[in-house]
């Protein structure tokens, strides 16, 4: 393998916490992707986005522990059912509180987070579940200049695809054109005659539902475990505050970008690495009040 | 959040003080006063620690309309600075609190100034990620002694004379704290200063209109916020000899909510009430771990879906005057 140093740090290291950032940065894109479909749609910040994420992985582990499935069929099935539940979630609680001040939305989720995380930690303690990586996907690649394990460039891949198939299906479909419209204006497009809160209602659904395949994906990476969404969530606040809700591209190129600058700050300046994203939030709010891709509210 | 009510109107224009504001003030003192001789006093000054905390979230929440979800900030900060200029600089303690205080007031200038840039819902999620800075601040930064804490701070004597290690001497002095705080946000939220905050949380774009300017009047607020989140947390620093990371997690701005939220949002009473409600709570369910969690999840989402105006809030509501 060909390696050499850069400011006194060796290529391997570079690379190794570039790939780790660029890790990061795939469930920094989806989960901000999630919450800003939600935000467009329901006009509420999802604070249990977190541990929908989480629930993501606890649903494949137990559809391997108690009924043996693997990870293949739980990458489909993990997600749907989390997104069963958070249509029946929106169906239940959210819908009633539209027409209330937004912040009650904040608090309505924010007290859900808590329930689904203390509850999952009663059931199996907070030291974490291991979840193996499909046989498939054992072992690495020599790139030459890195060691790529096969898992962690499935996951980078897999999160683009799932990002970019979003972004398509949200600016280049009719279903899609629906929803923008529907963000835009909700009364006029229910005169069209579309079910508008029927298309809450899925939106809700299949934005937790990537939560959900967010942490499908993040089980064999980290152990599973019920606070794994709960530190998350907030750097992926600071992710939003950062890109801005307004473009859907915005959400990904932000995402990445971010989890490879934490990457790159955990190799030059590892105590800052904690902190990075939220030093560059204030930097952003300081210079560009919308976000970078926000537009002014 | 709330709307103002025929009663508030009336209570601002009136002459003097409502009355049964001052019937609830008084029977809330009396009780402060005489809860000692019954209860366990360290119990109850966490309870008044956490009523300030508390009134001052209510602050920004009920009259400003402002959803701070980064309180643990400042009241954690006042917190570790109190501990530590207790201890290691051998402040006296009321110079420690006043320490603490001022450094969380600071801090209140910093964030509010760069939080009310957004509104809405980016102010909830700024003042989080900036809360969430404070805390990986505290875990890494050498004098907050990382998970340790700041342990075994001495109580000292109050102006060189009382012994506060005393748990009832202590008492009384928190009761004091907590009654000048108290009676300070009351003093606030009933000025003309206060009316403008009710007019921005009402309707900034017509308070602009008339000349005021929304943004002054928001980080004043934030400050006198947070400045008061920090007095909250170096007197309970000092109360409970400790200073941990506990004090700066998000968990801790949740808890703040809850409890106002519990009590009655824009209330003046319901902080309080709230407070003795979560923190009763959590005594009684100490053993039960991990429950608490899910009891204050479960909390949460009866307060939002079927109890919004709280406790204080639906007996106001009762009598149709503001409490």
């Amino acid at each position: 393998m060909m390696t050499f140093t850069i400011f006194g740090v060796s290529s391997v290291a570079l690379f190794g916490q570039l790939l780790l950032g660029l890790i990061n940065g795939a469930f920094y894109a989806m989960l901000s992707l999630g919450l800003a479909v939600i935000f467009g749609m329901l006009n509420i910040i999802n604070f249990t986005h977190g541990a929908q994420y989480m629930m993501g992985a606890f649903v494949a582990w137990m559809l391997l522990d108690y009924l043996g499935i693997g990870y293949w069929p739980a990458l489909v099935l993990a997600p749907v059912i989390v997104g069963i539940t958070g249509v029946i979630i929106e169906r239940t609680m959210l819908h009633r509180l539209y027409k209330l001040d937004h912040l009650y939305g904040l608090l309505l989720t924010f007290g859900l987070a808590l329930t689904i995380q203390g509850l999952l930690r009663n059931q199996y303690g907070a030291s974490g579940l291991p979840y193996a990586i499909p046989d498939e996907l054992r072992g690495g690649t020599n790139l030459g200049f890195m060691f790529l394990p096969n898992y962690r460039g499935w996951v980078v891949v897999a999160s683009l695809v799932v990002c970019l198939t979003t972004w398509f299906v949200i600016e280049r479909t009719k279903l899609g054109a629906y929803l923008r419209a529907a963000t835009e204006n909700p009364t006029l497009v229910q005169a069209m005659g579309i079910n508008v809160p029927r298309m809450i209602t899925l939106t809700y659904g299949t934005g937790v539902g990537l939560a959900g395949l967010a942490g499908v994906l993040a089980a064999p990476i980290y152990s599973v475990n019920p606070n794994m969404g709960a530190d998350l969530i907030i750097v992926v606040f600071a992710v939003v505050v950062i890109g801005g809700m307004g473009s859907i591209l915005g959400s990904i190129v932000t995402g990445f970008g971010l989890g490879v600058v934490e990457g790159l700050t955990k190799v030059f300046y590892p105590e800052a690495s904690a902190t990075v994203i939220f030093v560059i939030m204030v930097i952003v709010l300081l210079t560009k009040p919308a976000g970078l891709f926000g537009r002014n509210a | 959040m709330a709307t103002v009510t025929a009663g508030e109107i009336r209570a601002a224009t009136h002459e003097g003080l409502p009355r049964q504001q001052v019937v609830a003030f008084v029977i809330m003192v009396g009780a402060l006063v005489a809860a000692p001789f019954f209860f366990y006093p360290v119990f109850l000054m966490k309870v008044l620690c956490f009523a300030l905390f508390a009134c001052a979230f209510n602050l920004l929440i009920g009259y400003v309309g402002l959803l701070s979800f980064g309180h643990a900030a400042y009241f954690g900060m006042g917190s570790y600075v109190a501990a530590h200029a207790a201890k290691v600089w051998g402040l006296p303690t009321e110079l420690a609190i006043l320490a603490g205080t001022a450094v969380a007031g600071v801090l209140g200038v910093v964030f509010g100034w760069l939080a009310i840039k957004r509104q809405g819902i980016y102010f909830a999620m700024i003042t989080l990620a900036l809360a969430q800075m404070v805390f990986f601040f505290s875990l890494q930064a050498p004098f907050t002694g990382g998970e340790d804490g700041i342990q075994s701070v001495p109580r000292g004597h109050l102006f060189g004379v009382i012994d506060l290690r005393s748990d009832l001497a202590m008492y009384f002095f928190v009761l004091a704290i907590f009654l000048m705080g108290f009676l300070f946000i009351y003093r606030v939220i009933h000025s003309p200063f206060g009316q403008v905050l009710k007019a921005i949380r009402e309707n900034e774009a017509r308070a602009t209109s008339l000349g005021y300017r929304p943004d002054h009047y928001k980080l004043t607020a934030f400050v006198l916020s947070a400045t008061l989140a920090g007095l909250a947390g170096a007197t309970k620093a000092i109360v409970f000899q400790l200073a941990s990371l506990t004090d700066v997690h998000w968990s801790m701005s949740g808890e703040v909510v809850l409890m106002t939220l519990v009590g009655g949002l824009g209330t003046v009473f319901g902080p309080v009430v709230g407070a003795l409600t979560i923190v009763t709570m959590q005594n009684y369910l100490a053993s039960f771990g991990a429950w608490v969690t899910v009891i204050q999840g479960v909390i949460f989402i009866v307060c939002v879906m079927a109890f919004r105006r709280g406790v204080i809030g639906e007996i106001a509501n009762v009598l149709k005057k503001p409490l």
